[in-house]
């Protein structure tokens, strides 16, 4: 079987400063890997480096094909990114935000050719239970709200693989649960797969199924979730036992 | 996608205000031709037909017709070009000068004026090739330094050195009308802009200008709302974010080169009229950017009929009357809006 995402000693340096280093992976169907580590192991870098964001060296493949080799639109009917953040300046509604996402699939040059659109960016609005505001102004939404926009024109863009900077980072409890609740749901069809990156190991805990363990940028450990976080591996990436932290927080996800 | 244009009536609308404004700028000056007599003249010289004795032809064709076509021309590229600007580098502040080719433009124009470059047979033919050749010049000069230091164009990399090579050419400008003797009164006159004596071989290059550089922007509507709302989204939703910039940026340039060259560089239009436009239309662009031609060209034929008539027989210079005009009525709008929303 074809790998989803395959990762070869993708190394990625800003000036002396190696933030990626030697990193291979894998990706598969129906597979939720999550990207964990302290604060400057390289996950976001890993994340922009797939999403072609910035330059490496080493092989990223997609579907069995260099990623480089994707054109713009045609990387982003494959690949989707939620970054953990969004500052908007200008007031777009809702809907206008979402639409955006149908860019990749509409012909340039005389616009329209996408048939199935306006159905994908309702599907989207309500996937994310943002129906009722879609002509309400980006800029009266709340953190929660704004970034559920953006999962909105994620869904709407179509892609079969996530890449998920920290998306409920700064988010309320709540939220970040509504966040990953709909991203599983997504997940459940098949020909898709998630890569993301968390903080809280209870969260990676509680929705991934793979994980990869980073630090400085080299890969610790990688594999099913369990034979990642284990107290071990944790000790010496973190120099703390964050498993048992870990394993009391992980009740807050599995709550009704 | 559905209801993103300009309705059918709204463009009706707009079109109609902009002939309007023409109308009443062709027959207002120094002497005052009544509106039927314009469009008589306008129709029957439209098909060939003899224009009756009486009707101040020359006036109407050759003098304010011509003027009142490059008045429009002009308000509509500097005031799309804001909007494009305004998008493209997420920032409202930002304008076609933003990117320093205005100054550039100014530079080549004074510099002819200073120095008497002169094209036999055309009294302003030199200072604008010389303004177009140096926007061009500076174009090159601004995006070379920006890939030097960046290679993938980053925004703060290009505001900075349009910032920086603006106060450059200000500066060069500055020293050589401290140089330039008795001709200071005509360069200071066209460093605050004037479309007085302008003719139709302006139009046509300004005409052309606008269908090429605006089209090219008014194609990029869809990719400029993804720069609006952030860059690293628009290059996730697979906008090819490199070359949508490199495009809108010389196709922003040759409009301001252009612009510059005929009217002198005139302050304020591209700046104010997207922020009142975004205020009525919303931010997306494929409403704004045609929203804004229309208001620029409307808002600059005002500006340039209060320039000329205000204190007449003294013209004044149209940069003068923008500035002023938009920054009070700019003020106004803002506060306004801020206490209602």
């Amino acid at each position: 079987m074809k790998h989803m995402l395959k990762g070869n000693s993708v190394t990625v340096r800003y000036g002396s400063h190696t933030a990626v280093d030697d990193l291979s992976f894998t990706l598969e169907q129906g597979q939720w890997l999550m990207l964990v580590g302290p604060n400057g192991a390289g996950k976001s870098t890993l994340i922009e480096a797939i999403a072609q964001g910035v330059p490496y060296t080493g092989r990223i493949e997609l579907e069995g094909r260099d990623a480089r080799a994707y054109k713009p639109a045609q990387l982003a009917r494959k690949v989707g990114v939620l970054s953990q953040r969004h500052s908007v300046n200008y007031a777009y509604t809702v809907e206008e935000v979402v639409q955006l996402g149908r860019y990749a699939h509409t012909r340039r040059l005389f616009g329209g050719g996408d048939d199935e659109g306006e159905e994908r960016v309702e599907q989207a609005l309500e996937r994310t239970g943002l129906n009722g505001m879609r002509r309400a102004s980006v800029l009266t939404l709340s953190g929660g709200e704004l970034q559920r926009v953006f999962l909105a024109q994620l869904f709407a863009q179509a892609p079969q693989v996530l890449l998920l900077d920290e998306p409920a980072n700064h988010l309320d409890l709540v939220y970040q649960k509504q966040i990953f609740s709909i991203i599983r749901e997504w997940l459940a069809q098949p020909g898709r797969a998630v890569l993301s990156v968390v903080h809280d190991l209870s969260l990676a805990r509680a929705y991934g199924t793979h994980a990869v363990l980073m630090h400085h940028g080299r890969c610790v450990s990688q594999g099913p979730l369990d034979g990642v976080l284990t107290p071990e591996n944790l000790q010496q990436v973190y120099g703390m036992d964050v498993y048992g932290w870990m394993q009391s927080l992980l009740k807050k996800w599995q709550a009704p | 996608m559905k209801n993103e244009r300009l309705s059918v009536r709204t463009c009706l609308l707009l079109i109609l205000l902009l002939m309007g404004t023409m109308l009443l700028c062709v027959c207002v000056g120094s002497v005052f031709i009544p509106p039927l007599d314009t469009c008589t003249a306008l129709w029957n010289t439209l098909w060939g037909l003899e224009v009756p004795a009486g009707i101040s032809r020359n006036i109407i064709l050759n003098i304010r017709l011509p003027r009142v076509l490059n008045v429009a021309l002009v308000g509509a590229a500097l005031s799309l070009s804001g909007a494009a600007m305004q998008g493209l580098l997420r920032n409202p502040l930002a304008d076609g000068s933003t990117l320093g080719v205005s100054s550039g433009a100014s530079l080549g124009a004074v510099a002819a004026l200073a120095f008497g470059v002169t094209i036999p047979g055309s009294a302003y033919g030199g200072t604008m090739l010389m303004a177009m050749v140096c926007a061009f010049l500076s174009l090159l000069l601004i995006l070379f330094l920006a890939y030097a230091l960046d290679k993938s164009l980053a925004t703060n990399s290009i505001i900075l050195i349009g910032v920086i090579f603006s106060m450059f050419a200000s500066s060069v400008i500055s020293l050589i009308i401290s140089f330039a003797g008795e001709k200071v009164r005509s360069i200071t006159f066209w460093t605050m802009g004037s479309l007085s004596g302008t003719g139709y071989a302006h139009t046509r290059i300004l005409f052309m200008a606008m269908v090429l550089c605006g089209g090219v922007i008014l194609r990029c509507s869809r990719e400029l709302n993804a720069f609006a709302i952030g860059e690293d989204n628009a290059r996730h939703i697979g906008v090819n974010v490199r070359r949508v910039k490199l495009i809108v940026l010389v196709a922003v340039s040759v409009l301001i080169g252009i612009s510059v060259s005929v009217s002198g560089s005139i302050g304020f239009v591209g700046l104010v009229v997207p922020h009142m436009t975004r205020m009525l239309a919303g931010p997306n662009h494929r409403r704004l950017l045609p929203a804004s031609m229309f208001f620029g060209a409307i808002f600059l034929l005002l500006a340039d009929l209060a320039a000329r008539t205000v204190l007449s027989p003294i013209e004044l210079p149209i940069g003068v009357i923008t500035s002023l005009v938009g920054a009070a009525a700019f003020v106004a709008i803002f506060y306004h809006s801020r206490k209602a929303g």
